[in-house]
């Protein structure tokens, strides 16, 4: 089930100055995949975010950028559920998936990570062959068809295949970081998620095999949607269609959390944004 | 004047200021308790293997126990009770103790009650001496469950004293399995029942493997328990099944040693050496398992 935009919401964020770029970065055709709506996430008493209401387009790279400690990492985590493992981890607000609301009470975390698949910082390969990596999750998942060929297409989408072809019975832990986060990927991709989370995925990885990462991102862009969290601001202006800014406040009570500054488009965002704490992000002021 | 005196600070602190006393000190203690360890361990292997020497022969394990004629004496009742009671107690205690271990670290919530309860009876039982379980089975498996002093009494009674043993080792196992191996599984839609099955317990099994060689060694070497639990009998049968009499090595070699003939002390010592390569074959097993598993990743 798809909920069609609703465009009025996304312009009454919108400060006056900005019609132009809001207009350029018309939203009315695409799809919404994620919505959120004033939502705050908890660790027991602690909201680690708060407030933070965006959408998530199709087939678009959303980006999340931010300081340390703003919480964008929990709220992706929040996205599959993952948070649910955190014990006294706890959503608040309403955040739909398709209109779906994904904390229902008939909703299956398992079902829900199965279609939005996660990609950590760290790239955590199983400690076992390259093959059974990709083959793990349609295995658990009951998806049926030739492995082999599940296999290869996973790995060549994941533009991997090339580099281990010959290699697929061995360890995946011979791979290099960059090879391992794209195996990574690639058995996220095999068991056919519509979404990919993925959080600071270049984190641990060298220049060359981040670009590699980057190139694919856009790449799986055209089948997936993709969230990615990150640190680096030129990742986020390079590879997303848009961007998210939070920023780690101090509350009244002295509690650090975080807070949704502002989204959009990323080339609005980076050319002319609208809140003065993005300008002083993205200009390297702090962060 | 100044600058000098910095600067031959700085060059004098990159020499070296010879070796200090204490760490040599140090070192050799290190060295001498090393090897007190090891030299009593071939001192003793060296005794046994000299004493034992003459009765190294097939006899020992091709003839059963003899009172009368200790020169034609061998261990068999006892190598083949060993083996059925240790691979019945690997049978009671090894799906169990993984099982056990599983849950209180996969599942079962960290901080409750329940959870601090058995862990800190499962820290109590480690520490519980052998001969309290020797009892425990008797009265137990022996008496109320009428299973007599058979070989699964044996069995469940070694079972019970390396369980706690099992489940610490193979919990530590369990939790050196990176979180992020989980989490990736998670992810990808899995439960977190196959996550266990499926991930962290293979990625565990080289650790699980040294807890089972550890403590299955203790259950082949445990006299105490067996003592109360009919091994002491005069046996010259092999056991037919778990319902049979029995005997272990232990215990012959615990008989043998309590003759005065000079001829049972021989074979005695023939038969410790019996033991320790019938543990030490186990070991090797259990570390070829290890290290098979280990290049399969």
């Amino acid at each position: 089930m798809t909920t069609p935009n609703q465009p009025g919401i996304r312009l009454a964020v919108s400060a006056p100055g900005m019609a132009e770029a809001s207009i350029l970065d018309s939203d009315i055709d695409k799809t919404e995949v994620f919505r959120l709506d004033d939502v705050t996430v908890r660790y027991g008493d602690y909201r680690a975010i708060r407030n933070v209401s965006l959408e998530v387009y199709k087939n678009e790279i959303t980006a999340f950028i931010g300081p340390s400690g703003c919480g964008k990492s929990t709220l992706l985590r929040s996205f599959n559920r993952m948070n649910d493992l955190i014990p006294g981890a706890r959503v608040e607000g309403t955040m739909t998936y398709h209109g779906t609301d994904l904390y229902g009470p008939k909703v299956d975390p398992i079902e829900v990570r199965r279609r939005i698949g996660m990609v950590f910082q760290k790239p955590n390969v199983f400690p076992k062959s390259i093959y059974d990596n990709i083959a793990y999750g349609p295995k658990v998942n009951g998806i049926k068809g030739k492995m082999d060929d599940l296999v290869e297409e996973s790995l060549t989408k994941a533009a991997l295949w090339d580099e281990v072809k010959d290699d697929l019975k061995k360890s995946a832990y011979a791979l290099s970081g960059g090879q391992q986060q794209r195996l990574v990927i690639a058995r996220c991709i095999a068991v056919r998620p519509e979404v990919i989370l993925m959080d600071e995925p270049c984190a641990s990885l060298d220049p060359i095999a981040t670009a590699k990462i980057e190139d694919l991102m856009k790449e799986l862009a055209v089948d997936y949607t993709i969230v990615i969290v990150t640190h680096n601001m030129q990742q986020a202006a390079r590879v997303s269609d848009r961007t998210a800014f939070f920023t780690a406040e101090v509350d009244a009570d002295e509690v650090r959390h975080g807070n949704l500054v502002e989204v959009g488009s990323t080339n609005a965002m980076f050319t002319n944004p609208r809140d003065p704490r993005t300008e002083d992000y993205i200009s390297g002021r702090f962060g | 004047m100044s600058t000098d005196t910095e600067l031959t600070d700085i060059v004098g602190g990159l020499q070296s200021k010879g070796t200090p006393v204490r760490d040599r000190i140090f070192m050799w203690a290190l060295l001498v308790t090393l090897f007190i360890a090891i030299s009593t361990l071939l001192v003793l292997i060296a005794y046994v293997t000299i004493k034992g020497w003459p009765r190294l022969d097939p006899k020992l394990w091709q003839n059963m126990p003899s009172i009368r004629r200790p020169e034609n004496a061998g261990a068999q009742s006892a190598i083949m009770g060993t083996l059925w009671v240790i691979s019945l107690t690997a049978l009671f205690a090894l799906p169990t103790g993984i099982l056990a271990a599983l849950y209180l670290e996969e599942f079962s919530h960290p901080d409750s009650k329940f959870q601090r309860f058995v862990e800190v009876n499962i820290q109590n039982l480690a520490a519980v001496p052998s001969i309290v379980y020797g009892i425990l089975g008797l009265a137990v498996f022996a008496r109320a469950m009428a299973l007599g002093q058979t070989v699964i009494t044996a069995s469940l009674t070694l079972a019970l004293l390396i369980l706690p043993v099992l489940i610490i080792s193979t919990r530590e196992a369990l939790r050196a399995v990176p979180r992020n191996i989980r989490d990736g599984s998670l992810a990808l839609g899995a439960t977190e029942w196959q996550t266990a099955w499926k991930q962290t317990l293979p990625a565990a099994t080289p650790g699980i493997a040294t807890g089972i060689i550890l403590s299955l060694s203790r259950a082949i070497g445990e006299a105490a328990p067996l003592l109360l639990l009919g091994a002491v009998t005069f046996i010259t049968f092999n056991p037919t099944g778990p319902l049979s009499g029995y005997t272990t090595l232990p215990i012959q070699i615990y008989n043998w040693t309590k003759d005065s003939r000079e001829e049972f002390q021989i074979l005695a010592a023939a038969t410790i050496v019996l033991l320790l390569v019938i543990l030490l074959l186990m070991n090797f097993t259990a570390i070829w398992i290890r290290n098979k598993t280990q290049k399969r990743w």
